[in-house]
């Protein structure tokens, strides 16, 4: 029978049925971090059960670092004593662990990647919704709680059911200055942020097919903000170039066994989708998130909508509670506001390709004048690399802060938040409020964009007019 | 037959949307421990800037004081995994939560922390909306039959996955049901190894 990407994955991974409609699957790789673990490892003690697989499994601290200074004091005493309990549990398990002193470590969905540890065909799964990332390569990964964390720790496995499967179909060519963020914006501005609830969406088209690793992930982390279970593309040679050389990547000796495997892993050509959506790339503009949830999104020319705007009387409050907390009026533009402070990182635009294109707009220019800007490499490996061409050097003098790799800004559970009332333009996947701090207002943007605020001190429409005419 | 779940007062949440930042905020989340997050549950909200309570939130209005049932709108629980969010609702007294939808991950959450998630129509949760809107409410959930008995003999059927339904009426061993096929997850590891030696 013809079968979609998603359900081979699942399929084979089914260890046993536990219930009519429940499977227990198998997990290849679990990730984990010092947040959402240590309730996992106190829950195995208490009932006396041991990590099953912790070749599988693998840990990094991120979310609560400091990225100032690489030092496990540098956050404060609670965050330490949560970064310490994860170096514990790990040496105690024996966990590989990337900690503060490794040179590779950094945000989880951006080194699983980087090391090899994602590969197509697998099930991925981390104490975090934004697992969702490595879907880019054609694996199944999505987001546990702590609960379903300890389960996987004893067993390597986890209870399922099947998902109804949603087909994002995105054929043509993007615009300039339209990169793979505004893509997935616009997919949610499309569908909102319960419209993937209960589904597994697997992107393909053209525009998919032409995008890079980077791109991709930037499309599948994202998939999570629509309320997909997880973001799926099928593999092709440009995630075996990716994956080859890697640390964890399939040896010499079982890489062609490898290929022909992933080869495998595509969506028949007759399976039937539960659900089928197609967008054409051409017609997406640059985004810009204007409200409170990541479906109140907009082109960057377009004026802040009206909430009587809304035919749904729902939505029209929560556009009427999201400008309030915005501090916008309807019909205004928003490249008419001020912003204070322009965040590029996160598990979603932290990659190199991303501080290209900010880096892009920033060279040879300054930082406006009452911005705060910063820049957060995803992980060790993408800020040497940013070091080693210069990038981090262009930053720097324009005058954003270049720092260490982590989670950041993106929801501020270190230092790094935004005071309340103050306009962020950000790089990261959630503009909740209080996201970044209590009050603070995010507008979530691609890296290009968000730099092109940097320096002009208010959001731009990249592409309107030639790079580098003042405003 | 008939078994009750939960019976309680019912505090209508009416909003969309309700993320789990706004179920529980970030700065409590550096805890290594399981308990102690009852009054971070929507702290933002909850609470003014000086740390008093905030009168106009409806969790802190007297009526609703020592309710069990949270009912609210579509798409409860999106944005991160944080299982702190249903240990959060669920310590503060919370054993029911009634919405026209979930996000997935935190549905698995609450029902891995044996807490009931009824889903309805929107049709429907407006008319428990309306019934809000009359006083405070005490209800009783049924799960064996699937109902909402609100009394005096009215009620409201829910439907429930009956996998979901088994485990909470017949107490949940999260962990030890999936090492009951411990011989078949062995099984898996080994041909795994022969077919895709790669893996580990
Ligand atoms: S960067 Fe942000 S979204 Fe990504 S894992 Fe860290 S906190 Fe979560």
């Amino acid at each position: 029978m013809a079968q979609t990407l998603y359900q081979k994955i699942y399929a084979s991974h089914v260890v046993g049925k536990l219930n009519a409609s429940t499977d227990l699957l198998f997990v290849d790789r679990h990730l984990i971090h010092e947040v959402t673990s240590p309730q996992a490892f106190s829950g195995l003690k208490l009932a006396n059960r041991s990590v099953r697989r912790p070749d599988l499994t693998f840990a990094t601290m991120d979310h609560n670092v400091s990225t100032q200074r690489r030092s496990l004091d540098a956050a404060g005493e609670t965050s330490r004593k949560q970064l310490e309990a994860l170096a514990a549990n790990c040496a105690e398990n024996r966990i590989p662990l990337l900690d503060l002193t490794h040179p590779d470590q950094g945000i989880v969905h951006v080194i699983g990647p980087e090391q090899g540890l994602t590969q197509p065909g697998m099930i991925i799964v981390c104490g975090d919704s934004h697992t969702s990332t490595h879907g880019a390569f054609g694996a199944l990964a999505f987001g546990i709680g702590t609960s379903e964390v300890e389960h996987v720790l004893a067993t390597q496995t986890l209870p399922q059911q099947q998902a109804k499967t949603l087909k994002v179909e995105i054929n043509g060519k993007l615009s300039a200055h339209v990169t793979p963020k505004d893509v997935i914006l616009a997919v949610i501005g499309k569908l909102g942020t319960a419209g993937g609830n209960g589904y597994v969406a697997e992107f393909s088209g053209s525009a998919i097919r032409a995008m890079s690793m980077e791109g991709r992930m930037t499309l599948c982390n994202m998939s999570i903000e629509m309320g997909a279970k997880a973001g799926l593309i099928a593999p092709d040679h440009i995630t075996f170039d990716y994956i080859k050389g890697k640390a964890h990547a399939p040896k010499a000796e079982h890489w062609d066994a490898a290929v022909a495997y992933w080869q495998s892993l595509y969506s028949d050509a007759d399976a039937v989708f539960d659900q089928i959506v197609e967008i054409d790339a051409a017609a997406i503009t640059p985004q810009i998130t204007w409200g409170t949830n990541p479906e109140q999104v907009m082109a960057v020319d377009q004026s802040v909508p009206a909430p009587e705007s809304f035919s749904d009387a729902t939505k029209r409050d929560a556009a009427e509670r999201a400008l309030a907390y915005m501090g916008l009026e309807p019909g205004q533009k928003l490249t008419d506001c001020k912003v204070d402070v322009v965040f590029i990182g996160s598990c979603t635009n932290s990659r190199i390709e991303d501080l290209r294109a900010a880096a892009s707009m920033v060279q040879g220019k300054k930082v406006a004048a009452g911005v705060r800007a910063l820049v957060v490499p995803g992980s060790g490996v993408v800020k040497r690399q940013a070091e080693d061409e210069g990038l981090a050097g262009i930053f720097t003098a324009a005058g954003f802060e270049w720092r260490e790799p982590g989670c950041s800004m993106c929801l501020g559970m270190n230092d790094d938040r935004v005071e309340a009332g103050q306009r962020c333009a950000s790089t990261s996947n959630r503009n909740f409020e209080g996201r970044q701090g209590r009050g603070a207002r995010t507008h979530l943007v691609s890296p290009a964009m968000a730099a092109a605020a940097a320096i002009a001190g208010k959001f731009v429409n990249i592409a309107a007019k030639p790079q580098g005419e003042q405003a | 037959m008939s078994k009750i779940f939960a019976q309680g007062l019912v505090c209508p949440l009416d909003k969309n949307n309700v993320d789990t930042d706004q179920i529980i905020p970030k700065q409590f989340l550096t805890s290594v421990s399981r308990d102690g997050f009852a009054q971070a549950m929507f702290y933002d909200w909850r609470y003014l800037a000086d740390g008093s309570p905030n009168p106009e939130f409806v969790v802190n209005k007297p009526e609703y004081k020592g309710a069990s049932i949270l009912l609210t709108r579509a798409n409860f629980g999106c944005g991160s995994s944080r299982e702190h969010a249903p240990w959060a609702i669920k310590q503060y007294g919370f054993n029911v939560i009634i919405a026209e939808s979930f996000a997935d991950i935190f549905f698995n959450n609450s029902v891995n922390n044996a807490m009931l998630l009824i889903q309805l129509s929107k049709t429907n949760i407006d008319l428990l909306f309306n019934r809000c809107q009359q006083g405070p409410q005490q209800w009783q959930i049924d799960l064996a039959s699937q109902e909402i008995m609100f009394g005096n003999n009215a009620a409201m059927g829910f439907n429930i996955d009956a996998d979901i339904k088994q485990r909470l009426l017949s107490g949940l061993d999260f962990i030890g049901s999936s090492e009951q096929l411990n011989p078949q997850i062995a099984d898996y590891e080994q041909s795994r190894k022969a077919s895709q030696p790669w893996l580990g």
